[in-house]
């Protein structure tokens, strides 16, 4: 049990990094697309993911949590070599985070303001995190080539968040608004893909170890299924945003106006960032830093490992359950928020 | 300036703003637990309902900035100071860990529930969801509490080193969290977050008073705050002196450093006023009362209190000699306040104008106070990082430059300020909407201009 310890950190690091990225992503698409919305959109956009985002945030701090308390190496190593994005990400969570309050307390008049900060704050936080994904890709080295790929990614995984954002909202909301979404959603559809494709292809360039991983002879039948099947979900969520469009032309006239598919381009979009999780975290073990500091150099004493985990196997069912109560309390179309 | 000055000039600028937050979330989330039972329990159910909707927006708003705030930080033990880690992690890790996974989620995932969720769920389920943030922000300071009091006090562990690495082992965890300084620590921390809200709730009552609302929450409100606050201000004074004696114990520099002490002597005077001198190893001006701070710190007129000249290092001595005054000054006009106004309202005498005034000066006190006495005990443990292991140089990042520190303390500080006073100003905008009686469901409002669409 003991020599397993760090592959269990391991796989709960990447599972709160997956969560954060899921459940904070369409947090933050939705703050992206904040500004192309008018005012009582705005509000029932805000209202979509006002019960949540809180949660949502608490995995990234997981995830780190881990980094920074099992990994301690590594975390000082990654975010050394990350610091000014990281610093640019914090900043932008920070403003997003408390626009959120701020917007509904404030003077009418300086809403705006507010509304501005949500979604510079969202966007700054968006870019910086692709562009970590990105360098941490390349293991930190900065050339120009890499800055630019990095920065690429950036926009990719902003890209990649509008489109969650834009699926959270075809689900959460109804009328013109939904019909907006799923214009949003087709939009960050391209560049989403475009992204994928980059980190796909760029991860094995990187190391002959990761690249030998996808292409030796017997890994290519394997592991072909994960490429093949994000390509199917992408097609299926574009699929599934085009029958949404002709299904709100009929419903008008319909008695039953709720389109019943509208979990469908989320679910969709959900899978292609899982996929995508998986492929890169297979890409990568067991490395923290690529080809650089693997899990078990970075890990820290069996001790403190046991007991975290201990805390860890505890905590954790009880954390799913509060988030499945908490999403349970708030199921169905988006209801303005009211402290009353 | 060098990397070190400017990562711990970041960091305090990080953790200065992130405690103004919990220090009220903590105790405000059981105030919200009181309103809500007396809500339920008490003939005046209008006027208590009132008061949590009116505070339930002031917890949201301070959650948030704590909450995004405390994120920062979880990202600057590493990058500022990796040695941190590198060589206290066994006790550092699983305290931090524990904090995360028992506190966090907790009062994070039951936070949408308390704030939006109370025509979605019963009562009863809102007001234990409402208990479980409560819950989940004491957890809190409890886990980050051991920890920091761990690094003023370290006990329960063995220190080894391996091939010039320094790192610490555990022995028992029971000593660990439960080390010789955090009871007093955690206690007098909590006492402060009750006496900050106090105040806070206090303040605004009083403002909300002087703009002439008549709606019974207003006096509620005052009348909550003063009682609370006539009955923790001096146990804070009873609970500080017990944290000086145990630091007297514990960390006899940081004691002579906050008294000024500079020669070993029986019966020391206690400095009211002065401006210590670490050239001359002097006090000018000062103003003395002989023997208080032998009595005050030994509970002896004769004891001894050991001199800075009989310590090989010791902290810098001002930082530590004015905050502690401008921290236990704080606490002492609390304690006026909060007695002069449980006694006008015991004799039912109406709150003079001018006091109302001073109350509202007085809203943000508890802030003033809790970072004076942080600064105090933070700054009185240099140059350790944790006492007697690792100095706060040893700790600092060799690979991040200045440049770079420099750069983003700049962005943060700028960020920080312009946060503190938009916090301030919509607390008194909430308040002077309250007043108005104009208090619909905030979120649910729409502003008037219609935002044009996007590009």
């Amino acid at each position: 049990m003991n020599a397993y310890l760090p592959e269990f950190f391991l796989v709960v690091m990447a599972f709160s990094m997956l969560a954060y990225v899921v459940m904070d992503g369409f947090d933050l698409g939705v703050g992206i697309l904040l500004r192309r919305a008018d005012a009582l959109e705005k509000d029932t956009m805000v209202a979509s993911i006002g019960p949540f985002w809180d949660a949502n945030e608490t995995w990234l701090v997981l995830g780190v949590g881990i980094l920074l308390t099992v990994f301690p190496r590594a975390h000082g190593e990654i975010l050394g070599a990350l610091y000014l994005p990281v610093a640019l990400m914090l900043i932008g969570l920070t403003l997003r985070g408390v626009a959120f309050d701020f917007r509904a307390k404030v003077k009418a008049e300086r809403k705006d303001l507010w509304d501005q900060l949500f979604y510079a704050g969202s966007l700054l936080t968006a870019l910086a995190q692709g562009f970590m994904l990105g360098m941490h890709i390349v293991g930190y080295y900065y050339s120009i080539a890499n800055v630019a790929f990095a920065a690429f990614i950036g926009c990719a995984l902003a890209s990649g968040y509008v489109l969650l954002g834009a699926c959270w909202l075809i689900m959460k909301t109804e009328g013109a608004l939904q019909a907006k979404a799923r214009h949003w959603a087709t939009h960050a559809l391209g560049l989403t893909g475009l992204g994928v494709a980059a980190v796909s292809v760029v991860t094995p360039m990187v190391s002959a170890r990761i690249f030998e991983r996808w292409f030796g002879l017997r890994e290519l039948f394997l592991w072909a299924p994960i490429p093949l099947l994000t390509l199917v979900l992408f097609g299926m969520c574009a699929w599934r945003l085009e029958r949404l469009k002709t299904a709100s032309a009929t419903r008008l006239k319909s008695s039953n106006p709720a389109w019943h598919g509208a979990w469908q381009p989320f679910a969709c979009a959900v899978g292609i960032f899982c996929l995508a999780f998986i492929g890169l975290a297979y890409s990568l073990f067991p490395y923290l830093v690529v080809d650089k500091i693997t899990i078990w150099q970075a890990a820290t004493s069996t001790d403190a490992m046991r007991l975290i985990a201990l805390g860890a196997l505890i905590s954790m069912p009880a954390t799913l359950a509060y988030t499945v109560f908490s999403y349970r309390v708030f199921w169905g179309k988006a209801q303005p928020l009211s402290y009353s | 300036m060098d990397a070190l000055v400017l990562a711990r000039a970041q960091f305090a600028a990080n953790i200065s703003f992130h405690i103004l937050f919990p220090t009220i979330s903590i105790a405000l989330a059981w105030l919200l637990v009181f309103f809500k039972f007396r809500e339920t329990r008490s003939k005046n159910a209008v006027a208590w309902q009132a008061l949590y909707g009116f505070w339930v927006k002031v917890f949201a708003l301070c959650f948030a900035l704590g909450v995004t705030s405390g994120i920062t930080m979880s990202f600057q033990f590493g990058t500022n100071w990796p040695g941190y880690m590198n060589t206290v992690g066994n006790v550092a890790g699983p305290l931090l860990a524990y904090e995360v996974m028992t506190a966090f989620f907790l009062e994070a995932s039951f936070l949408g529930v308390m704030l939006f969720g109370r025509s979605r769920v019963s009562n009863r389920v809102h007001t234990g969801a409402t208990l479980l943030v409560a819950i989940g922000t004491t957890l809190s300071a409890f886990w980050i509490l051991a920890l920091n009091s761990w690094m003023h006090t370290p006990t329960g562990h063995v220190v080894k080193t391996v091939a010039g690495v320094t790192t610490v082992d555990v022995v028992s965890w029971w000593a660990v969290i439960f080390n010789p300084s955090f009871p007093y620590r955690l206690s007098h921390m909590l006492c402060a977050s009750v006496l900050t809200v106090a105040f806070l709730v206090i303040g605004l009552s009083a403002y909300r008073l002087l703009k002439k609302d008549s709606k019974p929450e207003a006096k509620l409100g005052l009348v909550v705050g003063l009682v609370i606050a006539a009955v923790a201000a001096p146990a804070q004074i009873f609970l500080g002196d017990l944290h000086g004696l145990n630091t007297l114990k514990h960390q006899p520099a940081k004691i002579a450093a906050i008294e000024a002490v500079w020669d070993t002597q029986n019966g020391a005077a206690l400095t009211l006023f002065g401006i210590p001198d670490e050239r001359t190893r002097s006090t000018h001006f000062a103003v003395e009362i002989p023997k208080l701070a032998a009595l005050v710190l030994t509970h002896e007129l004769e004891g001894e209190i050991k001199g800075l000249n009989d310590f090989a290092q010791h902290p810098p001595v001002k930082p530590l000699f004015f905050g502690f005054r401008i921290m236990v000054g704080i606490g002492v006009l609390m304690l006026a306040c909060a007695w002069f106004g449980t006694f006008l309202l015991v004799r039912k005498r109406a709150m003079p104008v001018w006091f109302l005034r001073v109350l509202v000066a007085m809203t943000f006190a508890g802030w003033v106070a809790v970072l004076a006495g942080w600064y105090v005990t933070e700054i009185g443990r240099q140059p350790w990082l944790v006492q007697g292991i690792l100095t706060t140089a040893q700790a600092a990042s060799q690979t991040v430059t200045g440049g770079q520190i420099g750069l983003t303390l700049a962005l943060y500080l700028s960020l920080y300020l312009a946060l503190i006073a938009a916090f301030v100003r919509t607390l008194f905008y909430l308040a002077k909407k309250a007043v108005q009686g104009d208090l619909p469901s905030l979120d649910t409002e729409v502003s008037p201009e219609t935002a044009e669409d996007g590009p």
